[in-house]
């Protein structure tokens, strides 16, 4: 005898509750009742959840069906989606598998002064290029160059394409007050969303073979920053120089890039800054579907207990993440003309 | 005056808000701004604004803060929009141009010049003063020799590669000034140019604006809520109150009869004896003993000098070579003390 027995009985619903008969699957605690022979005890005011109401009248959904529910219409459209998304996010895969053939083929010796006159370029920095070179030599012997590349070549791809996509998208959300009021909640929930969660319904729609699918994984929760802050560089441009623009006759192009986009540049900056960190951290956790790098190292690490293995990837993911943040920071600072020295 | 204006306002009226066309009659039919607020939630930027500006003047639009002066030079291109009204421009009006020809309008006939100076912060003081002929799509080597050519005759020689942040304030709007001269437009707007410069720096840039114009005759609107500056650099001075014009003509006539209380208010705290000129104050010539001949641009500051305080003194006001007029001191020492209205004591 069920708690809300009594209510379905008032509300003259028995008869709609009974045509479905209980032959819905029946609990653990239930059947270990039927076993033992004894009436299970509800508690004194069950929550009418699902469930609960479900013990009363079997023709309401149990609990358990809504998540089945989900994951049916899900697969159910899959085949739709994947006949759209599969084909668009295919270069995806061909740019991902490039760039870490690329790493992996060019021999050290030559990646290594690249990668330095890339940080001297980008930071016009000795110190910033100074230690970039140390940390990729450290990485180096331990052995974790191939790793440390791989990763590296994973951010590169991810972060490029996150700009390209970000910017213009944050270009758009300035000069549109309804485009921002629907695109930021978007935003808020892909910056929310636990970074496993990104995981599964990307391991549904593409196979795990497939280097798309931690690209989009990364790029999704990388993109963020780069958008929001594109928006708010452009809204937050001085009036008084828009003005300016106005009165002497610039088009929208014109304002666009002469003025907009080169004073939003160090907010654009930092959004990128932000958007390396996140594809960093999000190249760790793709390494459970097959994201190559130094997640795999920190994977099994913790797979196996291997604790010195785990640590040397992890202080290894810091290093890389100190020398891209750094060498950005530095192209940051070198780009804001607002606060030169005299 | 027969000459066509080189900018005219007509029948100019600005309300701030959504409905602002649907309650504009209430304004037309004498609605104060208080009540405008009060009853419809808008606020009146101006009301029936009729000025002329002659080719080749100085304008001055004075007013205080809030009184709309900013406003009203933000029609003159349009960076503001009217609620009614006309603005011609060499007879053309404006207000009928297509984005395309406002524009060009905006590109070839106007410069302006703002407080705050609006330079772009990541380019070179040369980039910046060349910014409106690179607009017009010119190529860069044109741009830069203006430019340079310009930033010479403010004083800025040296200083082309720098960026602003690295210049003063003064320097700064000297290459606001560069850039409206390189535009090379018949029409300078100045917004409260000089507002944000300390008073030294503030007189220099005046001087120098004046001798630029002696030059160059452009038409220049400028605003300003300093009476001093509005009455040293005014051909035609307009003063504004709440949106409306209160009083408008020669700053001298202005001062000698002010036509409302509250210019009689503005106007007697001024160093008269600085602002007036001789021919403010002479009379037609009749005598014929004359202790000298003066200018009738002379101040009476320096009448007062040249006289030793002597008030009996008669002087022949000569306009060049011509004589015009004469000049009593006892006239002189009389208009040194404001018109008051007749209840004041």
């Amino acid at each position: 005898m069920a708690f809300y027995d009594g209510l379905f009985k008032v509300l003259g619903l028995s008869d709609w509750c009974g045509a479905g008969a209980s032959n819905a699957p029946m609990s653990m605690a239930d059947l270990l009742a039927q076993n033992t022979g004894e009436e299970t005890k509800g508690e004194f005011f069950p929550f009418p959840s699902l469930d609960n109401l479900n013990e009363s009248c079997s023709g309401i959904i149990q609990s358990r069906d809504v998540t089945k529910g989900i994951e049916n219409g899900f697969l159910a459209a899959k085949p739709a989606l994947k006949s759209v998304l599969d084909p668009i996010t295919q270069p995806l895969s061909w740019l991902l598998d490039g760039a870490l053939w690329t790493f992996a083929t060019i021999p050290w010796f030559i990646m290594v002064p690249i990668l330095v006159a890339i940080s001297y370029y980008a930071s016009r920095s000795k110190a910033v290029t100074g230690f970039v070179l140390f940390s990729i030599l450290l990485l180096g012997l331990v052995d974790h160059y191939d790793v440390a590349m791989q990763t590296l070549s994973i951010i590169f791809v991810c972060t490029g394409i996150s700009v390209l996509l970000g910017v213009p998208i944050g270009i758009a959300m300035s000069k549109s007050d309804r485009l921002q009021r629907s695109v930021v909640p978007v935003l808020d929930l892909l910056q929310t969303l636990p970074t496993f969660v990104y995981l599964i319904p990307l391991i549904f729609l593409f196979s795990v073979t497939e280097s798309k699918l931690y690209g989009i994984a990364i790029i999704l929760y990388a993109i963020v920053p780069v958008v929001r802050l594109t928006d708010l560089g452009i809204r937050l441009v001085d009036k008084d120089v828009i003005e300016a623009a106005n009165a002497f006759g610039m088009n929208a192009r014109q304002k666009l890039v002469k003025v907009e986009l080169p004073l939003a540049l160090p907010n654009i900056m930092a959004g990128i800054n932000q958007t390396i960190m996140m594809s960093l951290a999000m190249v760790v956790i793709a390494s459970l579907v097959s994201a190559p790098g130094l997640g795999v190292n920190v994977l099994r690490g913790i797979r196996n207990l291997e604790l010195g293995v785990g640590i040397v990837a992890g202080i290894g993911i810091v290093l890389l993440a100190v020398i891209l943040d750094r060498v950005s920071k530095a192209a940051l600072s070198r780009v804001d003309m607002t606060h030169v020295k005299h | 005056m027969t000459k066509e204006p080189k900018v005219s306002l007509r029948g100019l009226y600005k309300i701030f808000g959504a409905k602002d066309e649907a309650i504009l009659h209430h304004v037309q039919a004498g609605m104060s701004k208080e009540d405008l607020l009060v009853q419809h939630h808008h606020v009146l930027g101006l009301q029936d604004i009729n000025v002329d500006m002659q080719a080749g003047e100085i304008t001055v639009v004075m007013g205080l803060s809030g009184s709309g002066k900013s406003t009203l030079i933000r029609h003159l291109n349009r960076l503001i929009d009217p609620t009614a009204g006309e603005i011609l421009v060499d007879g053309e009006d404006v207000m009928a141009l297509s984005e395309t020809g406002l524009r060009s309008l905006r590109q070839n006939k106007m410069s302006m010049v703002f407080q705050k100076f609006a330079l772009l912060p990541h380019r070179t003081v040369l980039q910046n003063a060349g910014l409106a002929l690179a607009v017009r799509g010119e190529d860069a080597a044109t741009c830069n020799a203006e430019a340079s050519k310009w930033l010479d005759r403010v004083g800025l020689k040296g200083y082309e590669n720098h960026y602003p942040a690295q210049l003063s304030g003064g320097m700064q709007q000297r290459v606001g000034i560069a850039r409206a001269l390189t535009a090379n437009t018949d029409i300078m707007l100045m917004d409260e140019a000089f507002s944000a410069l300390d008073p030294l720096i503030r007189t220099d840039m005046q001087n120098l604006l004046l001798e630029l114009q002696e030059e160059l005759h452009k038409t220049i609107v400028f605003i300003t809520h300093d009476l001093d500056e509005a009455l040293k650099l005014a051909d035609h001075l307009v003063i504004l109150k709440d949106g409306a014009v209160v009083q408008q003509g020669e700053p001298q006539g202005i001062l000698m009869n002010p036509s409302d209380p509250y210019i009689e208010d503005f106007v007697s705290d001024i160093n008269r004896a600085r602002v007036l000129r001789v021919k403010s104050v002479m009379e037609p010539l009749t005598g014929t003993e004359f202790a000298g001949d003066v200018s009738l641009h002379d101040n009476l500051e320096s009448m007062i000098a040249r006289s030793g305080g002597d008030t009996t003194l008669h002087y022949r006001v000569m306009d060049g070579d011509a004589p015009v007029g004469e000049l009593h001191m006892r006239d002189l020492v009389k208009a040194l003390v404001p018109r008051l209205s007749s209840g004041d004591a």
